[in-house]
């Protein structure tokens, strides 16, 4: 049979409906996790963070983070006596490798590990243009990299900056909260090897959760509250100078 | 009459294909879960919980290095979970035999936590490894699972 252009004409459209069941087969979630039973976010606890880094290289070993870029990172803050809006930030490799020698006590001085903040209003998630990141039922912010174009829209939207684009797949990414963990039972690669129990997953649709005893009774804050983004990564003990 | 309408009826056709080949093509590239939860393809959840573990997490590594767990009990890296110092190992977790845990340099290691900072918390217990130790490997004097050195065995 030979292919006319009538032929092909009629053989395309048929040819594209087809080439999606070849695609079919896709995962499904585990049998026992349900979309609607959580409520993820997760807990900071500034004054435990020894700013070790286990959680930046744990982070990059987990999700195969590209060197230099980061899905979560620890700063380093130095608050000089008042002067609490100008503090001096610094964050090596993210943190990756620990700090150096330090021993100047002047000032103010702490650790603040950052991550992606799973907004409940994510700016992210509403200026792109396809669809292609999104909150899930369970309040994760997720990067669908199969769909997403790489425009970069939502890298400049998020107020926190922990949005990049992977050099190797071209495409937004970010933290997961290690949603491929976290629907296992499984706490996420950073709270698992956090020594001093300063990261903590928190789901705040379980009532059993410690979560909602610590909220109760320590001073929490998130970042840039005035945004309201509707963050879900809580920080303890956090400094007003923190941006 | 009827002759005046023949171009509108040409003008309909050309539509109402025109309308058929957008519904076809629509139905064959927008994926079959998007909108299943909102405006993004549903499925893609599933595809990013599929995702391979790298760390096994310290329930699993304490089901078999209970030797180890009893040691840690003594002392207070209790509290350090196995593969924040070890590395991801799930590999190992699934396959003891062919994957082992990579040896490690304690004098690197150790100082990631414990050199000293004045961003640290002042209780949590902090060295300046260079006058401490001079580059010799924590490990040296201290058992890393329980680092505190008792006085009958100190050196």
């Amino acid at each position: 049979m030979d292919i006319t252009r009538r032929r092909l004409l009629v053989l395309l459209p048929a040819a594209a409906v087809a080439w999606k069941y070849v695609h079919a087969g896709t995962p499904e979630l585990s049998p026992n996790y349900t979309l609607t039973d959580h409520w993820w976010g997760m807990l900071i606890d500034i004054p435990k963070c020894i700013g070790c880094g286990s959680c930046v290289r744990a982070c990059a070993q987990e999700n195969d983070v590209p060197e230099g870029y980061y899905r979560t990172w620890v700063e380093r803050y130095h608050v000089p006596d008042w002067h609490i809006e100008k503090p001096e930030v610094q964050s090596p490799d993210g943190g990756k490798q620990g700090f150096p020698l330090n021993q100047d006590s002047g000032g103010k001085n702490f650790f603040v590990p950052k991550l992606c903040n799973h907004c409940a209003d994510s700016p992210c998630t509403q200026v792109c243009p396809v669809g292609a990141t999104f909150v899930t039922p369970d309040g994760v912010v997720l990067v669908d990299k199969t769909y997403c174009l790489g425009c970069r829209y939502c890298v400049q939207a998020c107020p926190y900056g922990c949005r990049f684009i992977n050099p190797k797949t071209k495409t937004a990414d970010k933290c997961s909260l290690c949603y491929h963990r976290i629907t296992k039972g499984l706490t996420t690669a950073c709270c698992e090897v956090c020594p001093t129990g300063a990261r903590q997953l928190a789901d705040l649709k379980n009532p059993k959760d410690p979560i909602h005893e610590f909220l109760r009774t320590h001073t929490v804050q998130v970042l840039k509250p005035h945004m309201a983004t509707g963050a879900k990564v809580f920080y303890n003990g956090m400094d007003g100078s923190v941006r | 009459m009827s002759k005046d309408i023949e171009h509108l009826i040409r003008l309909a056709a050309v539509m109402a294909a025109a309308v058929v080949a957008f519904v076809i093509l629509r139905a064959a590239v927008v994926p079959r879960s998007f909108g299943q939860y909102g405006h993004y393809r549903g499925a893609a959840i599933a595809e990013i919980a599929a995702r391979p573990i790298a760390f096994a997490g310290r329930d699993t590594c304490e089901a078999c290095h209970t030797d180890v767990v009893d040691q840690k009990k003594l002392g207070k890296h209790q509290v350090v979970s196995c593969e924040a110092c070890h590395g991801a190992l799930a590999g190992h977790a699934g396959d003891p035999a062919s994957v082992q845990p990579a040896k490690l340099d304690t004098a690197v290691l150790c100082a990631r936590c414990h050199e000293a900072n004045s961003a640290k918390p002042k209780d949590f217990p902090q060295v300046a490894t260079a006058e401490h130790s001079a580059g010799v490997a924590c490990a040296t004097c201290h058992q890393p699972h329980r680092p505190k050195i008792e006085t009958e065995g100190k050196r």
